[in-house]
């Protein structure tokens, strides 16, 4: 009988008890005796030289422990927050990569800036204080957007880097792509906004610092996705503390979409800090304070253009694209625009010959980095919005002309002229998929009947695919990623046979708890209660990689499937002395292992209590115990992909639109837990329609943040969205790990924003409008509208 | 200046000396422990924070400790019974993945019990303009608001059986 808690199966999550009755253990939640609090103060120019900063009333001030600065850390030798990618300019020559301190020492470089900490005995106490700090800034004329930074002229953030240029890269074939378009018999091109976002995970960034002088150990507990990387790059990088004496804990996180991915200054600040003053120091950002200093998202400029036969075949695709990386490095920042996003510009098609060139710049904004699908929702984005007006322009049916140019199944594997290797996929299939189920033949129908009301109603599609499941290290290595990327996993079964998983992936919402758990029942049949999953904390994980671009399951869970494997090779050995036959005589199913063609069988709870108390045990053969660690590095990226089909209504009167109708089809390969997975896939969607209608980061010109606070910025909320129509299918499982898994966290986000776009295009096309930027919202969509009446009323 | 507050929460009398400028949300995780309510936000947008003052939902970031003296706040701390079960709305979050990274959950589990206690039968438009004050960045609010109206059904059968036995 299949295991109840087994693969497949719709699990209810095992850590939701605890999130629900008010028992989750957040960072700002634990309570150190002697704890302290400290409060960042933040540059509130975008561009300045700081001239002197006198904290001496701070100091003085009601419960504080102490104030420091840059120059404090500067004398003890503090280093500058690494980046974690090495890019290479179009001319061999390495990225520029000023120093990011984590307090600014001579110049801020954006508002939010960290100018000083106060540690005081409340957050009030030391906030309060911090208002008596005197910071005399000479301000500086500030790069405030990336349209500022193309200006000739603009000021420079940083000496070395001169055009306030980061890199110059490219990707692909110029000459063939240029060849090809000298061929078409169509040109569609696109200028693109991506708009930049800010990721807001609900749990606000918080750090808490602890220092034990009788061992010299240090911890820091942080809301990170990955806690062994933060170790690394503090530890080695900027405070120089070695691994063994150093402990990163990261409890439950309330989400990260990749802002928590990253090492922030703060975690160093409490870190050094608590070691200097003999005490815990705890901070807790502040939402305010979240939005000025947590790693930003896209925001891009790009020129696009796509050449066609005349039967819509894609010949080519060349794209010019200018990103913003803010005013530091952070830590994945260069990758993002480069080997996420123009290795993705095939997309599901078949295009011969793509060329990219991605030009990176500094500018006055908080530093910019990955956030949910990460340089994919753009490379989607930027796709299927030039499909769409493509298939437009040429008269073609929009499912038509991507049908005509997906990459056919029989293809696979499939190599891309922009340097990846699709393993499986079955596009038409997700098309075929999604049809039905959003009723495209009553589309029409629909668009009448909404008229009739005085509504525009607009179907728009996306096709996506990702790469997911980062990557074969040494490829990485290769395109200049400063760390491994695989995974680890320990299995420790316990002497009466309830397991320990300790993996190097993190859960921050994923539910790793359930369905890691599920892959060990499965596995051994066991249920699913004696199984604990360990995660976030380097004392007790061996080691990690943590949660990013969907990576939990194909290279976590393949490295606990390896785990596992090394656990069944010797418990089989365990079982064939217990039962005295040959190894080559047991079979094993569902956690028994027999001797083939009897009745004789043992439990893994019998060899796991044999091999803790080994009296009957092949000691000359094996070592006592039954607790296997594995690395498990991935042999090419995953290519999660999919289908999705958003139906707008537009208010002509107001520009208010609705999304009426969201419909996903994805292909992750082989699903574990399918009631977490269309979770996902949920959240996604609306984070990717957050982008497309509501949500957008915007700095004035001065630098300042206009988007601050939830009351500017607009987060989706739960009667802006509808509910969803989620479906996957299984056919084209992942063809190299073990569980045939490709990932599934960020794909709502990458197919989502394309979607809707192409929706609310189609809704506005009796307009003549054939392209608006995101997000669209009313205010935007009015004018559109009413810019183009004067048009219509002319002709 | 301090001053000495008394008030009911979850059900035990508390009394504590608190600064006038101190929240009811920090009150609760500073000086009671309690933190399982959340701070998500400085604006009062959020959510996360929303514990029961009298019966009521609030934003307990709203709210100054003193304000809440002598009354009677739950927080979700004290929302299910002492039995170990969950309250029907708990119970429906859990069965419909209506959370995920949870922090947000406190807060929109007391708002959607707040919610059904006003409207025991709400349409799920209802439950959107109900919980449009509730911000969820991991959900997309599919399945929260699949577990709300679930939860909803759920304490109508309970409120059913408790007045037929009483009967």
């Amino acid at each position: 009988m299949a295991n109840p808690s087994g693969i497949g199966a719709s699990v209810r999550r095992r850590e939701d008890k605890r999130f629900l009755t008010g028992r989750g253990t957040y960072t700002e939640d634990i309570r150190r005796p002697n704890e302290t609090r400290a409060y960042i103060l933040r540059s509130p120019h975008a561009h300045a030289r700081i001239a002197g900063i006198d904290t001496a009333d701070a100091q003085a001030a009601p419960g504080v422990v102490a104030v420091f600065t840059g120059a404090d850390m500067a004398a003890d030798g503090v280093g500058s927050l690494p980046c974690g990618w090495l890019i290479h300019n179009k001319d061999g020559s390495p990225m520029k990569e000023p120093p990011h301190h984590p307090i600014a020492r001579d110049k801020v470089r954006y508002v939010g800036d960290p100018v000083a900490v106060v540690i005081a005995e409340t957050t009030a106490q030391a906030k309060d204080a911090a208002e008596l700090i005197v910071v005399d800034y000479e301000e500086l004329p500030a790069v405030a957007s990336l349209r500022a930074a193309l200006d000739e002229g603009a000021a420079g953030l940083h000496d070395d880097a001169p055009g306030n240029v980061c890199y110059d890269w490219h990707l692909g074939d110029a000459a063939a792509v240029d060849a090809a378009f000298a061929q078409a018999a169509h040109v569609t091109t696109l200028e693109l906004v991506n708009n930049r976002l800010i990721p807001n995970a609900m749990e606000p960034r918080a750090a808490m610092g602890e220092y034990d002088p009788a061992t010299g150990e240090h911890t820091l507990t942080t809301t990170s996705q990955n806690p062994h990387v933060i170790r690394l790059l503090m530890g080695a990088f900027v405070l120089g503390i070695p691994e063994h004496k150093l402990r990163v804990v990261a409890p439950d996180v309330g989400g990260g979409f990749g802002s928590k991915i990253f090492h922030y200054g703060e975690e160093a600040i409490v870190t050094w800090a608590a070691k200097k003053i003999g005490r815990p120091v705890k901070w807790t950002a502040e939402r305010s304070e979240s939005f000025l200093s947590d790693a930003h998202g896209r925001d891009h400029l790009s020129k696009t253009e796509l050449a066609l036969d005349k039967d819509g075949r894609f010949l080519a695709l060349r794209v010019s694209t200018v990103a913003n990386m803010g005013a530091y490095l952070s830590t994945f920042s260069t990758s993002i625009p480069t080997y996420l996003y123009a290795t993705l510009l095939a997309g599901q098609y078949r295009t011969p010959a793509i060329y990219a060139e991605v030009k990176a710049l500094f500018t006055n904004t908080a530093p910019v980095d990955a956030y949910r699908g990460a340089g994919r929702p753009e490379a989607c984005y930027l796709i299927e919005r030039l499909v769409d007006t493509a298939a437009r322009e040429m008269g073609i049916d929009r499912t038509e002309i991507r049908r005509r140019n997906f990459v056919p199944k029989e293809a696979m594997p499939y190599a891309t002229p922009v340097a990846l290797e699709y393993d499986t996929g079955d596009f038409a299939r997700n098309l075929d998929m999604a049809l039905p189920l959003v009723d495209y033949a009553g589309f029409a129908a629909r668009k009448a009947e909404a008229a009739a009301r005085g509504k525009l109603r607009g179907i728009g599609f996306a096709t996506y695919i990702e790469a997911c499941g980062i990557a074969p290290s040494n490829i990485a290595g290769a395109l200049g990623a400063r760390a491994g990327l695989y995974e680890s996993a320990e299995v420790r079964f316990h002497p009466t046979g309830s397991v320990t998983v300790f993996t190097g992936s993190h859960s921050h919402g994923q539910g790793h708890e359930t369905t890691f758990a599920q892959l060990v029942a499965d596995r051994f049949g066991i249920p699913i209660d004696n199984v604990e999953i360990v995660h976030g904390d380097t004392a007790k994980v061996p080691f990690g990689m943590g949660t990013y671009g969907s990576r939990s399951l194909a290279v976590g869970g393949s490295a606990l499937v390896k785990a596992m494997d090394k656990v069944e090779r010797k418990a089989k050995k365990i079982a064939a002395h217990l039962m005295e036959a040959a190894e080559a005589d047991i079979e094993v199913k569902d956690g028994r292992f027999a001797v083939a063609g009897t009745d004789k069988a043992v439990g893994i709870a019998d060899i796991a209590m044999a091999a803790y108390i080994p009296h009957k045990f092949p000691l000359d053969e094996l070592e006592p115990g039954l607790d296997e660690q594995a690395f498990y590095d991935p042999k090419n990226f995953t290519y999660p992909n999919g289908c999705h089909v958003c139906e707008v209504e537009i208010d002509p009167e107001t520009g208010v639109t609705r999304v009426v109708a969201f419909t996903a089809v994805d292909d992750f390969g082989r699903v574990i837990n399918p009631l977490i997975v269309e979770g996902q896939v949920h959240g996604g969607i609306v984070q990717g329609i957050g982008q497309a209608l509501l949500e957008n980061c915007v700095y004035d010109e001065s630098g300042q943040l206009l988007t601050g606070s939830y009351m500017d910025y607009g987060m989706p909320r739960a009667d802006d969205v509808p509910s969803f129509t989620v479906r996957y299918h299984e056919e084209a499982p992942c063809t190299h790990n073990p569980l045939g898994v490709k990932g599934c966290g960020e794909a709502g986000t990458i197919g989502a924003s394309a979607a809707v776009m192409n929706a609310v295009v189609d809704a506005l096309a009796e307009y003549g409008i054939t392209h608006l930027d995101m997000p669209a919202t009313p205010e935007r969509v009015w004018r559109a509208i009413n810019e183009s009446r004067p048009a219509m009323a002319a002709e | 200046m301090a001053c000495t507050i008394t008030l009911t929460v979850n059900g035990k009398a508390v009394t504590r000396e608190v600064e006038e400028r101190t929240l009811l949300v920090h009150f609760l995780r500073e000086h009671l422990g309690l933190t399982g309510t959340h701070v998500g936000c400085d604006t009062s947008q959020c959510g996360a924070c929303v514990v029961h003052v009298d019966g009521r939902s609030v934003k307990s970031c709203t709210m100054l400790a003193v304000q809440a003296a002598d009354c009677a706040v739950t927080t979700i701390e004290g929302l299910a019974p002492a039995d170990g079960t969950l309250h029907p709305m708990q119970e429906a979050f859990r069965e419909h993945h209506g959370l995920q990274c949870g922090f947000c959950t406190p807060g929109m589990v007391m708002s959607a019990v707040d919610l059904v206690t006003d409207n025991p039968d709400p349409s799920e438009a209802e439950v959107r303009e109900g919980l449009e004050g509730n911000i969820c960045r991991c959900t997309g609010y599919h399945n929260i608001v699949k577990a709300v109206l679930a939860g909803a059904q759920a304490m109508r059968s309970a409120d059913t059986e408790a007045a037929a036995a009483a009967e």
